[in-house]
Parts: C-alpha cells; sequence; structure tokens
C-alpha cells in the first residue's frame, strides 16, 4: 500500500501561527534540537481588511461595538480591534477549519453530536452578514446594520439570540453564537492577535497578562496583584514614542 | 511496497508516559527497543517556550498541542438507535498527539485510586448486596490489588516528584493528610505546593464543616527536584498556564521532564516521530505478534519486525488498533460476548461557581498551577455508606482552581445577560472574587452493557481506516451521584463566604461539546478471567501473548479520581512482570 504523499503531509502537519510542516524522524542519541526551531506567534499588523469587504467590516465592527459597549473606563468591542481579531482569523486556518474533520457525510444530528457543518466560519460569516444586511435593508428603510440606531441594532441581536429574528440564508442562531464568541474571544486575547488593543480588557477586569512567574505572590492572599498587564510582545510603554509625554 | 526494517527486540506505539516507562524499563534490561510516535517530538525550547507559552487563544481554544481531528477522529452517539456522528473539532475531551502524549498538557493531578476500587465488584457485593447494583452495570475486580501495585505508585511519584502530604503511612494516618488513602510505604518525595488565598479559603470552611481537607497531589513541582533517574525539575512558578500548555519552565511532571532525556541517550533506543502504526502483525496461528506496520509522513509503508510488541497509545487508540490488527474477540453488546470495546467509561464530573463580596475578596485567580488545590475524600469510592443514597461511586471534590484565563475564566452570576453593557460590568466586577474550581466535583463513571466502542460503519479517517465509534451516556446511578456530591460541594462554597452560587450538576444526555476531561478509560479491559477481559493482570494480551497494552484502556470501570497515577503504576507493575518473568520463559503469565 502507498498514500499519496502530498495527501499525508497536509494531514499530519500543524498550521497554527508560522506552521512548521511535520516530517517523520529518527531521535536517537540525543534530545533533538537545531536553531530556530519554534514557531512564535506573528502579530497581526494594522490596516485595512484581509477578509471583510469595508461593508462587512463595518457590520462586524458595530456588532462588536453592541455586544461590548463602550463606557467611561473601558473602550467597546470595535474600538478595541475585535473585528480586526475576527478578520485576521478568518483569513486563517480558523476560517478555513483547518485541522478539523470536514469528511462528508455531513448529517443532522442531535446537538450533543456537536456542529455538523461542511462550511467553515469564514462562509459562515460572509452567508451570515450578507443574510444580516438583507434583513436590515428590509425591515430598517434600506439602511445597513452599521447605521441603525442602537436600539435598533441590540433589538434585532437580541432576536437573533432567542431565534424571534429569522435571516434568510443564513441560520440567524447560529451566526448570533459565531460572532459573539469570536468578539469576546477577540476580546480577551493576547493583543498579538489584534484585538484587546493595549490589553484594554485585561485592564479592565485585573488581569496582569502573559507573566509566567508569580512565587512571591501566592503566600500573598487577599492582596490586589499590583503590576500592570503585559503581553507576549511587551507593553507599549517599554517602547516610548517619539512626542514626550504622549501616551 | 512495504518496506521491511531490521528487526527489534521490542517495538513500542506510542511514545507517552506508559510508552516512555516501558522504554525506560526495557532498555535498562538491555534490550534493543525502538519506539514508534505518530504525532511530533515536542519540547519545551520548541514548542512552548516561556515567551510565549502564555497564550489562550493558541493553545487552548486553537488546541496546538492536539490531535487534529483531520488525523484521525471518533464518531459518536447517545445509543445504539442513533446514528453516530463524527466529532469534527474536540469538546468533551482533549485527545493528545506527539512524544510525551499527555504528559505534555496534563494539569499532573497525581492519585492513586482507593485499595477497595481494584476490588470494586467483590467490595460492593460484599457490602451491600448484589442486589444493590444495578442490573445492566458491568464493574468487576482489576486481577491486581492496591497492595499489588503499591511499590509502582511509589516509583512513579519519585520520578515526577509528586508534591503532596501522606494521609497514611503503612496504616498510621496522619494529620493534614488524605486519611482515606491506601497506605504508603514513604512520604511523597516533594512537600506540598503553596495554595492559593481561595485554595486555602476552601480548606478552611470544609475543616468548619468537619471534613478534612488536604492538599491534592501535584506533579507540579513545590521546589527544585532531582529525580532517581537524575532529571531535574524546577520550580513551579504558578503561571497558570498548565492544562492544556506545556510547561515553559520545565516544572511539569512529563515524560519530557523526568525520563526522555536519560532515555533518548541511551544506544539501545531509537524513537521514530511522525510515524503512525496502522497494524499489529501477528504470525498464522495468530497468536503471536510478529511486529508492527506503520506509514510515515511521505506516505511510505513500512514493517518494524520486533520480538514484543507494547501498545500504549491513548485509551481509543489502543482498542482501535487491536480491532484492527484482529487480535481479540470484538465486544457484541446485544450478544453480550466479546472484550476489545467492552466496558468503556469517562468521569462524572460538575461544579459550582462561587461568586464573592468583591470588597472582600480579591482571589488573583490567575496565580496557580494545573495540580494545585485543597481537596476532600470523603465522598469517594465507598468511603461512605451508600446505603441510604441509592447509588454506588463518588469522587473527591475541592477548589481546584488552575486558572484565571481570561478568554474560558469570566464567570458572572446567574440571570446576568449573555452580552452588552450588563454583561461586561458583571465579567469586570466579578473576576477577582470568584471561584471557579473547574472540575470542581470530580466523580467516577462506572461500566455499563450498552457503553462500549467499536468501529464505525461509514466514516473513515485519512488513511481509509474506520473511525472508533463512541456509543456512550450517562446512566441514573451517575446522575444519582453526581447531585448527591454537588449538593455538598455547594454546601462548603457557600461556607467560604459566598454570596451566591451557581450549580451546574452534570446532566444527561451525553454532550461532546462540553469539555469534562480526557480521562476515557476501558475498551481492552485487564481481569482474572478471559470472557470478560482483553489482559490479563500484567497487562498481557490473552490472545497473543507477546503483546502489552498499556494505560487507561486497561481499567474496568473508572474511579473518583484521575487516572495518571494508577495507569503509570500499572506500566511498572506489567515492566516488572516482562523483566522478572516473561523474558526467562517467554508465553502466558497467567494460565486459566
Amino acid at each position: 500500500m502507498h498514500f499519496g504523499r502530498r495527501e499525508l503531509l497536509l494531514s499530519t502537519a500543524l498550521f497554527i501561527g508560522r506552521g512548521v510542516a511535520a516530517r517523520a524522524g529518527v531521535i536517537a542519541g540525543q534530545l533533538p534540537w537545531r536553531p530556530g526551531a519554534g514557531a512564535p506567534p506573528e502579530p497581526v499588523l494594522p490596516g485595512s481588511w484581509v477578509f471583510f469587504t469595508d461593508a462587512e467590516g463595518a457590520a462586524i465592527e458595530a456588532l462588536a461595538e453592541r455586544i461590548i459597549p463602550p463606557d467611561s473606563d473601558t473602550p467597546g468591542g470595535k474600538e478595541a480591534g475585535s473585528a480586526i481579531f475576527i478578520d485576521r482569523q478568518l483569513a486563517g486556518p480558523y476560517g478555513r477549519q483547518e485541522g478539523l474533520y470536514v469528511r462528508p457525510p455531513f448529517l443532522k444530528g442531535v446537538k450533543e453530536q456537536g456542529p455538523q457543518d461542511e462550511a467553515g466560519p469564514a462562509q459562515q460569516y460572509r452567508a451570515g452578514l450578507a443574510a444580516l444586511d438583507r434583513y436590515c435593508r428590509a425591515s430598517y428603510g434600506g439602511k445597513a446594520f452599521a447605521e441603525l440606531a442602537d436600539a435598533d441594532k441590540d433589538a434585532i441581536l437580541a432576536g437573533l439570540e432567542s431565534a424571534s429574528v429569522k435571516l434568510d440564508g443564513a441560520d440567524g442562531k447560529t451566526f448570533f453564537e459565531l460572532t459573539l464568541k469570536d468578539v469576546q474571544q477577540g476580546f480577551f486575547a493576547d493583543p498579538i492577535y489584534g484585538g484587546n488593543r493595549d490589553m484594554v480588557a485585561w485592564r479592565m477586569i485585573g488581569y496582569p497578562g502573559a507573566r509566567y512567574d508569580y512565587r512571591d505572590w501566592i503566600g500573598r492572599h487577599n492582596e490586589r496583584f499590583p503590576l500592570p498587564p503585559v503581553g507576549i510582545t511587551g507593553r507599549s510603554d517599554w517602547t516610548p514614542r517619539k512626542a514626550e509625554g504622549s501616551k | 511496497m512495504t518496506r521491511k526494517l531490521p528487526r527489534k527486540d521490542v517495538v513500542i506505539i506510542g511514545l507517552g508516559w506508559t510508552g516512555s516507562i516501558m522504554a525506560n524499563e526495557l532498555t535498562d534490561e538491555g534490550l534493543d527497543v525502538v519506539a514508534i510516535e505518530r504525532g511530533p517530538w515536542r519540547d519545551a525550547a520548541i514548542d512552548f517556550p516561556p515567551n510565549y507559552d502564555q497564550d489562550e487563544l493558541r493553545y487552548r481554544i486553537r488546541h496546538e498541542l492536539f490531535l487534529r481531528p483531520d488525523q484521525t477522529t471518533f464518531t459518536f452517539r447517545n445509543n445504539m438507535s442513533q446514528t453516530a456522528l463524527p466529532i469534527r473539532t474536540w469538546g468533551a475531551f482533549m485527545p493528545p498527539n506527539g512524544v510525551g502524549g499527555g504528559g505534555v498538557h496534563w494539569n499532573a493531578e497525581t492519585w492513586r485510586f482507593l485499595p477497595s476500587d481494584f476490588v470494586l465488584k467483590t467490595h460492593l457485593t460484599e457490602r451491600y448486596g448484589a442486589g444493590f447494583l444495578p442490573p445492566d452495570m458491568t464493574i468487576q475486580d482489576w486481577g491486581v490489588t492496591y497492595d499489588e501495585i503499591e511499590p509502582y505508585y511509589d516509583r512513579f511519584e519519585y520520578l515526577c516528584g509528586t508534591s503532596g502530604l501522606a494521609g497514611n503511612l503503612n496504616g498510621q494516618i496522619q494529620a493534614g493528610g488524605n486519611p482515606f488513602e491506601g497506605p504508603r510505604s514513604r512520604p511523597y518525595p516533594n512537600p506540598p505546593q503553596a495554595q492559593p488565598f481561595s485554595h486555602t479559603l476552601f480548606a478552611k470552611a470544609a475543616r468548619e464543616l468537619g471534613y478534612k481537607p488536604f492538599p491534592q497531589p501535584s506533579g507540579n513541582m513545590s521546589q527544585a527536584y532531582k529525580n532517581p533517574l537524575g532529571v531535574r525539575l524546577g520550580p513551579c512558578t504558578y503561571c497558570g498556564f498548565c492544562e492544556w500548555f506545556g510547561c515553559g519552565n520545565n516544572s511539569k511532571a512529563s515524560p519530557q521532564t523526568t525520563i526522555l532525556p536519560v532515555l533518548v541517550r541511551k544506544s539501545n533506543f531509537l524513537a521514530r516521530d511522525n510515524c503512525e502504526v496502522t497494524r499489529i502483525n501477528t504470525d498464522r496461528s495468530g497468536k503471536r505478534a510478529t511486529g508492527v506496520t506503520f506509514v510515515d509522513t511521505s506516505g511510505e509503508e513500512w514493517e518494524q519486525p520486533a520480538d514484543l510488541v507494547i501498545l500504549s497509545a491513548y485509551t481509543v487508540f489502543n482498542v482501535q488498533l487491536l480491532l484492527l490488527s484482529g487480535i481479540g474477540k470484538p465486544y457484541d453488546p446485544i450478544a453480550n460476548e466479546g472484550v476489545i470495546g467492552r466496558n468503556f467509561t469517562h468521569q462524572t464530573i460538575s461544579d459550582v461557581t462561587g461568586f464573592f463580596d468583591k470588597a472582600k475578596f480579591n482571589f488573583n485567580p490567575f496565580i496557580a498551577s494545573g495540580a494545585i488545590g485543597m481537596c476532600i475524600d470523603e465522598f469517594n469510592g465507598d468511603n461512605f455508606d451508600h446505603g441510604p443514597h441509592g447509588f454506588v461511586g463518588g469522587g473527591y471534590m475541592g477548589q481546584v482552581q488552575t486558572n484565571g484565563r481570561p478568554i474560558e475564566t469570566t464567570p458572572v452570576p446567574a440571570g446576568t445577560p449573555r452580552w452588552g453593557a450588563a454583561w461586561k460590568s458583571a465579567v469586570r466586577d466579578n473576576y477577582l472574587s470568584t471561584v471557579k474550581p473547574g472540575t470542581g466535583v470530580h466523580g467516577s463513571f462506572y461500566s455499563y452493557r450498552d457503553i462500549y466502542l467499536d468501529l464505525d460503519p461509514s466514516y473513515k479517517d485519512r488513511l481509509g481506516r474506520p473511525l472508533m465509534r463512541m456509543t456512550i451516556d450517562f446512566h441514573e446511578n451517575e446522575l444519582k451521584q453526581n447531585a448527591f456530591l454537588t449538593d455538598r460541594f455547594d454546601e462548603i462554597i457557600k461556607a467560604m463566604g459566598a454570596r451566591e452560587t451557581l450549580k451546574e450538576y452534570r446532566k444527561g444526555p451525553y454532550d461532546i461539546t462540553k469539555y469534562q476531561t480526557t480521562h476515557l478509560c476501558g475498551g481492552a479491559v485487564m481481569g482474572a478471567e478471559p470472557s470478560v477481559s482483553a489482559i490479563n493482570r500484567y497487562l498481557q494480551s490473552w490472545d497473543v501473548s507477546n503483546l502489552f497494552v498499556m494505560g487507561a484502556s486497561a481499567f474496568p470501570q473508572n474511579a473518583g479520581y484521575n487516572p495518571t497515577g494508577t495507569l503509570a503504576a500499572l506500566a511498572y507493575w506489567s515492566a516488572d512482570a516482562i523483566r522478572t518473568q516473561y523474558l526467562r520463559n517467554p508465553g502466558p503469565l497467567v494460565h486459566v
């Protein structure tokens, strides 16, 4: 028997981050090591949409801003970068369901059996946003979701959540759950992935971030940990900007 | 065309905990050993260094260190009348992949089972009568006793540098330890870990309610440790990135931090990574293994001949390889015959979240480790009288919170909206002042006639092999057990001073999307009788005497503890039998 070379390479390799294609090897005599063997995460760069169209991006930003509204202390989901996070994730392995089991047949089961969708998140967002746009324009005088008043946006979100708002061309409840999960994940993930800008979410709750040594603090009970959060790439005040006194 | 490799004394399938233990023991015996591992080599420097290990999205949410379902997965259904569907993304458990296996990303909770757990059927029948057990429950004795494997528990704990406090030293109950545990021959190799605020608060509340709390036995180092093989582990730094992560600091016991640095330097050991064993080969009689066939990443197929085959993959893959190799009689739940796939079990987990007054309580939940915690064992196994309750089994419970990672740990009280301004302020107001133990109630899962593993009739993996099919649901006995234990746990969380609690009972049907534990057990169980077990008391196949099957697939039913301590002790026990009995006189070690 001979299995196709390409299929096996694609099937066993990992594709997270930069992705190092795994190859069969022999380990003998010493621990395997080569310089540069690790795969650190690649920082998301700001800038235009990679996956979304401008209209889709505006809708996702508006959804993120209602799922996590701004308040006097903490920015909302849009300013924190949740939409950028989702855009970059959808353009990567997550959007394509890479590494997941996507062989047919795709049958409908009970909910305890988990999702059985052939379409991955990228396709689900594309279809869901188009369906949401059609719904809004039909129900709100030709306006897109991003153009609606906050109360109307909230009413639509609540309707999708309860399945009382039905979309044409996508399952509204599934789209709502997907968006809710991803907006909140982007808000709390390391800022290297494009959301949680300046660690605003971590500051809000008191999470000190990507630290790895609390030995001095394990015995200090019922005391607030005093240090500000730090991300995988550090903190903005570690790299002072040009103008003195600027944040 | 299959290419044939030179013969080896031993081939090991899967280089996780039990594969590493076996490889080290058998190379010490002078045998020439090759280990074949489906996943890649892994270690801290390459895969989870401390400068980017603290990445919840990558390692936890996107499953960096786990098997990809695209490589292979299982199908699942609750009962025989349903059509099983594939698990397309992991949920209820997280199968490992790569050198070190689950030992890379476990929490390192290093428990022993109770003496009565090993003679469960006999014990419960004697105490309560046979009629007390549900008629379709298929629990049985293990064929080995606690006293027989105590020295091997001890070996594993000293290998790992387990941090803990003995509760029973040679029959003498010790203050501060677990008074219900079986007698241990010496203390833990390391003192218990330091405990965060909420964990000590749980212990105080439990003590005031009359229980005897003790520190959870932990494979996270309370101090620097050099193990008997000369391998050094660093002190745990309480970073809160343990389960589902590798330890960037070499502070968590794993094959990488305890065995492999010694093993790979031996001239009579070799490992192949990214190579998947597809079949255990047998001779014409079907009673003798001749070696294995595996496929590498370029699609090339190889035959590795060997005199002795050690099957040490993850539970479900052990069973799959036995079925695909035609070794042992497949289990048929209708005829109630056969053994391969029989007595498949999991764990019965639930949790209670406690919300405290934020003006008075600050828990810093991010300061923790994987196996940190204060527990009680009053409701485990048969440590209490089940007579009035109408169920059997139990579990430990405790404040065993491992982290405050914010994607998954932003608890809010019941009734809080899931989004919007009210959700956001509830997240902010509760993060530092909430106790969320995670697997706070860690209960047993006993075996039943209709819970089993077999080959799926329609879904295939990337190599064209049938996926394993899991047929599993919770039975009334386990749901009753869980309701009783969760209520006791809630009383303790309330006694800690919680303003309100959120009780999350384990309810049926079994749900593949919600994480419980990765403690899948059974399917190739050990025992005294070949009619109801796949392997004998030494983990030797009844059918193929030069094949030994390691791991939790050997558990006839699952106890209310994490399985690693027990499956590692059994590996040492089996290795000892091979070294002192089998090699002198190869053949069946038990005759019936």
